[in-house]
C-alpha cells in the first residue's frame, strides 16, 4: 500500500468513528460544538501519530508477552506532554475538553493501531497510518460537532446564524446518541452506494 | 446526608453512560443479552471501586509528598492493569465461581475508561453535594465510585434488556446493529435527563 493510500483510508473505507466505530468515548462526549470536536480530534492525532512511530521503532525490542502494558506506558507518556503542552498553550481548550485529555491513554483506536498496524511496519509508513486514521477521526468528531452545534445552537464554529436558541437537547447527551445513530446510517448510506 | 446525596447524583443525574458518556464501548459492545451485561456490570463495580481506593491512597500518600503529580496519567493507568490482573489471579483461587462468571469481562476493563476517568475524577475535581464545593475525602471517594459503578450497572441492564426487546423486532436495515442501538441509548438518556435539578 503506497503511502498517499495510508492516509487517505482513514476517511471512508477504515473510518474508525463511522465503520469501525471505536473511541466511541471522546466522540459523544467532546463534540457539543464544532470547535470542541476539531480540537479533541487533532489532539488525537498527535498521540497517535507520536505513540505509532514510537511503538513501531521500539516493538523488535519488546518481548511479545508484554507488549500491552509496554504500548499503555508509551502512549500514557505521550498523554502526559499534550496535556502539559495544552495546559501551557491552549488553557481554554484545556479546561474545556476536561477529563477526556486524560482518556485518551484508553482510546481504543490509539491502542488498536499500535497492535494492529505499528508494530509490524515501519516507522514512516506507522506516522502515515496515524495521520490517516487520525484525520479521518477528526473529520468524524467536527462533522458530527457540527451537525450538533447547528441543530443545538443555531451557530456554526462559533458563528451564530439564528436569533433565539436551538434545540437544545442536540447539545446535551441524548443529542449526541441520536445525531451520531443518523451520520452511522447516513455514511452506511452513500458508502454503499459507492460500493455498487 | 451527603451520602446519600452523592449517591443519588452518581446513579441518577450524572449517570456516567449516559450523561458522562465514559464505558460506552462495553455500553455498545456487550449489551446484547442481559446476562452478559449483569456480568459486565459486576465486574465493573468492583474494579471501579477498588481502583478508586487504591488510585485515591497512590495520589496524597505518594505523588502529592513527592510532587510528581504530572505522572497521574501513567501512574493510574498502570495501577489499574497491574489491579485488574491481581483480581484476576485472586478470583480464581478463592471463588472459581465468581471467576466464571466475571472472568472474561476482566481483561477488557483495563481500557474501560469508566474506570480511569473516575479514579481521575475524585483526585482533580471539585464536588458540592448542597455545600461548598470541596475535594471528595477517602470515604466519599469510596462512596461514590461505588455509586457511579451501580450507576454503570443500572443503565447497562436497562439498556441490555431493551436492546433483547428490539432484537426481536423488524429494523430497517441501514439502522440494524449499532444505529438502532444508539437511538435507544439517545431515548434512555432521554428519560434520565428528567433527574437533572435533583440534586
Amino acid at each position: 500500500m503506497g503511502k498517499i493510500q495510508l492516509i487517505t483510508k482513514g476517511f471512508v473505507k477504515e473510518n474508525p468513528t463511522f465503520s469501525l466505530l471505536l473511541g466511541m468515548c471522546p466522540t459523544l462526549a467532546t463534540t457539543t460544538s464544532a470547535i470542541n470536536g476539531m480540537s479533541m480530534g487533532l489532539a488525537t492525532v498527535f498521540v497517535l501519530v507520536l505513540s505509532n512511530m514510537a511503538i513501531s521503532a521500539t516493538a523488535p525490542y519488546i518481548p511479545d508477552k508484554v507488549r500491552i502494558p509496554a504500548y499503555i506506558v508509551i502512549i500514557a507518556a505521550f498523554v502526559t506532554i499534550l496535556q502539559l503542552v495544552m495546559q501551557a498553550f491552549t488553557p481554554d481548550i484545556y479546561e474545556t475538553l476536561g477529563l477526556f485529555i486524560p482518556l485518551i491513554v484508553v482510546n481504543c483506536i490509539v491502542l488498536g493501531r499500535a497492535e494492529a498496524f505499528a508494530n509490524k511496519n515501519s516507522v514512516v509508513d506507522s506516522a502515515c497510518d496515524g495521520i490517516g486514521i487520525g484525520i479521518g477521526f477528526t473529520f468524524a468528531l467536527t462533522l458530527l460537532g457540527l451537525v450538533r452545534e447547528i441543530l443545538g445552537s443555531g451557530s456554526a464554529f462559533g458563528y451564530k446564524f439564528i436569533t433565539g436558541d436551538g434545540i437544545l437537547v442536540f447539545v446535551l447527551a441524548p443529542g449526541a446518541f441520536m445525531a451520531l445513530a443518523y451520520l452511522i446510517v447516513l455514511f452506511k448510506k452513500v458508502t454503499a452506494k459507492k460500493g455498487e | 446526608m451527603e451520602y446519600i446525596l452523592i449517591i443519588i447524583s452518581a446513579i441518577f443525574v450524572n449517570n456516567i453512560l449516559l450523561s458522562q458518556f465514559m464505558g460506552i464501548c462495553p455500553f455498545l459492545g456487550v449489551s446484547n443479552k442481559l446476562s452478559t451485561a449483569v456480568g459486565m456490570s459486576g465486574a465493573v463495580c468492583f474494579v471501579i471501586t477498588l481502583a478508586t481506593l487504591v488510585t485515591y491512597l497512590f495520589q496524597y500518600y505518594v505523588l502529592v509528598p513527592l510532587h510528581i503529580e504530572f505522572m497521574q496519567t501513567i501512574a493510574f493507568i498502570l495501577i489499574i492493569a497491574a489491579l485488574v490482573q491481581m483480581v484476576e489471579i485472586v478470583l480464581k483461587k478463592v471463588s472459581p465461581t465468581l471467576y466464571q462468571a466475571l472472568g472474561i469481562f476482566l481483561p477488557l476493563i483495563t481500557t474501560n475508561c469508566a474506570v480511569l476517568g473516575v479514579a481521575l475524577m475524585v483526585v482533580t475535581n471539585e464536588f458540592s453535594y448542597g455545600g461548598e464545593p470541596h475535594m471528595l475525602n477517602l470515604v466519599e471517594s469510596i462512596v461514590f465510585a461505588f455509586a457511579t459503578s451501580l450507576g454503570f450497572g443500572l443503565a447497562m441492564i436497562l439498556f441490555a434488556g431493551l436492546r433483547e426487546q428490539i432484537a426481536l423486532n423488524k429494523v430497517p436495515k441501514p439502522f440494524q446493529g449499532i444505529p438502532i442501538a444508539l437511538v435507544t441509548a439517545s431515548i434512555l438518556a432521554m428519560a434520565f435527563m428528567g433527574f437533572s435539578g435533583l440534586v
